[in-house]
């Protein structure tokens, strides 16, 4: 467990690294080191008591946030869980009966980029970082919609 | 994790041959289970448990017939079969074709009928004289279209002596915000969920097709029943309420983690026609022992409410999932457990950062038809860890109980689908 603490913020510094080279995240890993603490702050403020400190979620509750296309797949849609909320979804063919909160009036762009990036760089999650412009274009579609 | 499982479990079991050498006269081998160590349980002296079966899925509650037969209700439907039907054969139970196409949780036995619950609807299926039921596909309803908006959406039951039947409508709300759990939203003025949720609905157990219309409004003010039992003693409906989430989150201001890990009360109430336990406006502090009013309706931690509610019976720490209560009345445990409550809690999970709590089934003397003594852990050990940080590493959660025909006590996990049977060795 200790050994896997130490390692994985290697392994993540590494994996961003490359992911820089492929022109995902400008301006380098200092960036992305950045967004991990308060994005760890975030994480323990809101989501933690459903999502777990693991990561793990809640049986039949609060679904895990780990290897999960939700988390890893487009930002776009995870982003937009976060500004909205969701509910009564299935995932994986298991049910979760809690809701999401909408928590796009609680938090700001730039806190959920950093709390987003932390979650796709958690809990053996590997993803690219989600920035405040990311955020900010979600925002604005989610508005122009309603 | 496994690791630490076995270990545990090897450290259960040196435990028990230590202390068993002294006593040991040699009690025979349960089948399913090595005689020495309890199923993983902890148990106070002279109980036994083994695991009956394992595996069935995600096993709510469970109801056990005259012969020793078990019914068991799945939370979701596995193959096609929401029901599961295990026959004892000495001691051996062997799983029957299963039935009842849906997911629920309540299942008991009552007047020559095996009664389940969906998420919205009651029924029934005839038994014959051995307890079997006959015509699985063709089930009675008895109750239908109560709601379910996903969240506390158990729809436990239970009976009284004078044909009626006791049905939870948890609130789908976890506190009755404009904004279910999102910080800092208020609580709904007047609580519109209280008109048809967040209460106990009495009908009739043996009129068919009954909906809300024809039903009592029995009791109100309940955030979610799973757990509940009439007592015969007292002649009068108890209930376990699962008392609502994350007070820190919602509101750091008023409360900081520690609080919030064990506040408010997992409240035992007694309940008479028009009780009014007071959700979503007053939780119970089970430290200070008084009602407080809830943040969301002016409440800051401190403040009491005006209006007085009904208090509780007995009030646990908070958060630990009380998901069945059992009545005790059989002869095999010792006199101070006649007539007493059990409880299956089924193990927190808004308690972070703290470590969760409950995991464990718990008993409470009981008097004349009241709590005649202080509460205490009857088994525990079921999570198969330590000390739990997370819910999803508990390997199971205890669920359901039921008594056997022989007064043995049996405890469903809705984790693994373990079903485990208690015994006390005379």
């Amino acid at each position: 467990m200790i050994v896997a603490g130490i390692l994985i913020p290697f392994g993540l510094f590494f994996a961003h690294s490359f992911q820089n080279n492929s022109g995902v995240n400008q301006n380098s890993s200092t960036v992305f080191q950045q967004q991990m603490l308060p994005g760890e702050t975030i994480y323990k403020k809101y989501c933690i008591s459903c999502h777990q400190p693991d990561g793990g979620g809640v049986p039949n509750m609060a679904p895990p946030l780990i290897q999960t296309s939700y988390v890893l797949g487009e930002k776009e849609t995870l982003i937009k869980i976060v500004l909205n909320g969701l509910k009564n979804v299935d995932i994986n063919e298991e049910t979760y009966n809690n809701p999401m909160p909408a928590l796009g009036a609680v938090l700001k762009d730039k806190e959920i980029a950093d709390v987003l990036t932390y979650v796709r760089n958690s809990f053996g999650n590997k993803a690219s970082a989600v920035t405040t412009d990311d955020v900010k274009k979600a925002r604005a579609e989610t508005k122009n919609k309603s | 994790m496994k690791k630490k499982f076995f270990a545990s479990l090897v450290i259960v079991a040196l435990v028990l041959v230590a202390t068993s050498s002294f006593s040991f006269t040699g009690p025979k081998p349960k089948k399913g289970a090595s005689p020495t160590d309890n199923a993983g349980l902890t148990l106070p002296a002279g109980f036994d448990a083994a695991i009956v079966a394992s595996n069935l899925g995600q096993v709510r509650h469970i109801a056990v017939t005259k012969e020793g037969d078990i019914y068991a209700k799945l939370g979701r439907a596995k193959n096609g079969k929401g029901i599961l039907f295990l026959k004892d054969n000495n001691g051996n139970f062997q799983q029957q074709n299963g039935f009842g196409d849906y997911g629920g949780t309540g299942m008991r036995i009552h007047n020559g009928y095996l009664y389940a619950s969906s998420n919205t609807d009651v029924y029934r299926y005839k038994l014959n004289d051995k307890d079997e039921v006959e015509n699985p596909d063709q089930p009675e309803t008895i109750v239908t279209g109560l709601l379910d908006h996903g969240e506390h959406n158990s729809k436990s039951f239970t009976f009284d002596n004078d044909g009626n039947i006791y049905v939870n409508v948890g609130a789908y709300s976890n506190s009755c915000q404009v904004q279910d759990r999102t910080p800092g939203s208020m609580g709904q003025p007047g609580c519109p969920i209280l008109d048809s949720a967040g209460g106990i609905w009495q009908f009739k157990a043996d009129k068919m097709n009954q909906h809300y219309g024809d039903g009592v409004h029995y009791a109100m003010g309940l955030r979610n029943v799973v757990g509940l039992d009439w007592n015969d003693q007292d002649n009068a409906l108890f209930v376990m309420q699962h008392g609502r989430d994350q007070l820190h989150d919602l509101f750091p201001q008023y409360y900081d983690t520690k609080a919030s890990s064990v506040l408010p009360a997992e409240c035992m109430y007694e309940l008479h026609k028009g009780d009014n336990a007071g959700w979503p406006y007053i939780y119970y502090n089970q430290i200070e022992k008084k009602q407080i009013l809830m943040p969301e309706y002016g409440g800051d931690g401190k403040k009491s409410a005006d209006k007085k509610y009904l208090d509780p019976v007995v009030a646990f720490p908070g958060h630990m999932g009380p998901n069945d209560l059992l009545f005790y009345t059989g002869n095999q445990f010792p006199e101070k457990y006649k007539n007493g409550a059990f409880i299956a809690f089924h193990g927190s999970w808004n308690r972070s950062p703290e470590p969760q709590a409950g995991y464990f089934v718990v008993f409470v003397p009981f008097k004349d038809g009241k709590p005649s003594g202080k509460w205490e852990v009857f088994a525990d050990g079921f999570s198969g860890e330590k000390v739990v940080m997370s819910p999803g590493k508990a390997e199971h959660r205890p669920c359901g109980l039921a008594q056997g025909p022989d007064g043995s006590l049996y405890v469903s996990d809705d984790s693994k689908g373990t079903i485990y049977k208690i015994t006390y060795k005379k």
